[in-house]
């Protein structure tokens, strides 16, 4: 088997005194949706943000394309092509939505491309085109969501991390989204790590499934060969 | 006509009141940070525009050539050296920092370029136009006109560049915006020396209009604080209908009660919107 795109090995992340992730180890093999599943308060969200670089952890590795990017700050990993959709969008909400896109060219090295991925965001999201000259803070929560995604996507990332993009969204809307990641694995080849507290729609979805309980990754495998039982134990640690 | 006359002198006192706040209110808006140092430089900005205007014998509005890109870098060094480390250690520690420079500053101006009054004279600095019944000075509408000028560059960079984005992402959201490449502690570097080149505008404007002393930052710093406080903090259009409003409360005040007009219209801005004219 192949180097995984993201390798991260034995991660710890603490908040002070309190540690959210006490060892968490996974794989994101490349070309691949996996799914990182877990209840509340399991250390999902520290994670994504220890590897995306906006928490510094205080053990372990990451390694992206092979390469050791462990502290390095956020500025500098989403320039090496990975990209995190925040929880809850973290719009800039007094930009329009067009200048919300065109902060995802802001490295160097994807500027030039800022027009071709402008059109390729708004193939997307026909939506976003309409609006584009609207302050982001007046959309819909569901479109909000669509600026947050076509923001990481106008970094041209090879990963791209979804943090609970379904978190108080409505169901259709849900749908749509989940059906566009897909569309984009499929297309363009992007790998995908979703961060999700639904367990049906994340076991659907991804290829890989990784479960998280209290701050540690407890089991992965594809979801066909996890059992529902051995899921649900891990999920609540029963 | 009085009446004209009045709200004319208003606008154009305005106009320098704009500049003075505009620099407090991006540091304000993007690094969260109440700069109570702001005052000291635009007297510094004052006493580069006037000493440089004697020494070379050239008219003060050029030296700006020279105080705009000095002022940057003092601001970019400032904030990189010291404001970025103390803010480590929360927003406070920040704010007592900038106080603390603002004495530092004062000290050092009255040191270094003594307690005289100063005044950067200027060819065009008596000449009074009349229309219609109206009289206004040149140097007025010069003022008003730099002011203007400095705010409609100030914007556009904020609009249109990528600089200019990124520092309005970071005053939004500085996590999401380091996630899209951009280093917080640089853009905050570059707001700051942005602020202190339009300090170093203000400087000049009142250098022009005014008599000024090392010691004159404090009362600079309350307008520029006022200005900021009506048009939302961080506003920059607001800063400018601020710096109108303000302007034409001093002047309907006239020379006695020009300031207690003003600082009753803040008191009452506080009570009735105290998010200020133009807020998030």
């Amino acid at each position: 088997m192949s180097e995984p795109l993201l390798k991260v090995e034995g991660i710890q992340a603490k908040y002070g005194d309190f540690i959210a992730v006490h060892s968490a180890t996974l794989d994101v093999p490349e070309g691949k949706i996996v799914s990182l599943i877990g209840s509340n308060g399991a250390g999902k969200s520290t994670l994504m943000d220890t590897v995306a670089g906006l928490h510094r952890p205080s053990a372990g590795k990451v390694y992206f394309k092979g390469e050791d990017i462990t502290g390095l700050p956020a500025e500098k990993i989403v320039t090496r092509g990975l990209s995190l959709v925040p929880q809850g969008s973290r719009c800039f909400i007094r930009m329009s939505v067009e200048d919300n896109l065109i902060m995802g060219s802001f490295p160097k090295g994807v500027r030039a491309k800022a027009k071709d991925n402008l059109e390729k965001v708004y193939n997307l999201f026909p939506v976003l085109k309409e609006k584009r000259n609207d302050a982001s803070g007046s959309l819909s929560g569901g479109q909000r969501q669509m600026v947050a995604v076509g923001r990481a996507l106008m970094t041209d990332p090879e990963l791209v991390l979804f943090d609970e993009i379904s978190l108080g969204l409505a169901p259709t809307v849900i749908k749509d989204i989940y059906a566009t990641i897909k569309r984009l694995n499929k297309e363009t080849g992007i790998t995908v790590l979703l961060v999700e507290q639904d367990t049906q729609r994340a076991m659907k979805t991804g290829e890989l499934c990784h479960v998280m309980l209290k701050g540690e990754v407890v089991l992965s495998g594809p979801p066909r060969e996890l059992g529902d039982d051995e899921i649900k134990k891990a999920y609540f640690g029963i | 006509m009085q009446v004209i006359q009045l709200i004319i002198n208003g606008i154009l006192l305005g106009g320098i009141y704009a500049v003075l706040g505009v620099g407090m209110t991006m540091i304000f808006g993007i690094v969260k940070l109440t700069n109570l140092a702001h005052g000291e430089f635009v007297i510094l900005g004052a006493y580069g525009s006037t000493l440089l205007a004697q020494a070379l014998g050239v008219d003060p509005i050029l030296t700006l050539i020279v105080t705009i890109p000095c002022m940057f870098l003092i601001g970019m060094g400032l904030q990189t050296g010291l404001i970025n480390r103390v803010m480590l250690k929360g927003s406070e520690p920040a704010l007592l920092v900038t106080f603390g420079l603002s004495i530092i500053l004062q000290d050092a101006m009255l040191l270094l370029f003594t307690a005289d009054a100063r005044h950067a004279g200027a060819a065009y600095s008596s000449t009074i136009l009349k229309i219609g019944g109206i009289n206004i000075a040149l140097l007025d509408i010069i003022l008003l006109v730099i002011s203007l000028v400095t705010i409609l560059i100030l914007t556009m960079f904020l609009n249109k560049t990528y600089m200019g984005r990124s520092i309005r992402a970071t005053s939004d959201d500085t996590q999401a915006a380091s996630l899209m490449g951009v280093s917080v502690k640089k853009t905050y570097a570059i707001a700051m020396g942005i602020a202190l080149a339009t300090a170093a505008v203000a400087g000049l404007c009142i250098g022009l209009k005014w008599t000024f002393y090392a010691s004159s930052g404090g009362s600079y710093l309350l307008i520029a604080f006022g200005v900021v406080v009506i048009g939302g903090m961080g506003s920059i259009p607001g800063t400018l209908v601020a710096g109108l409003v303000f302007g034409l409360a001093q002047v309907i005040g006239g020379a006695n009660y020009g300031l207690l007009v003003s600082y009753i219209l803040l008191i009452i801005m506080l009570a009735v919107r105290p998010q200020g004219l133009f807020s998030k």
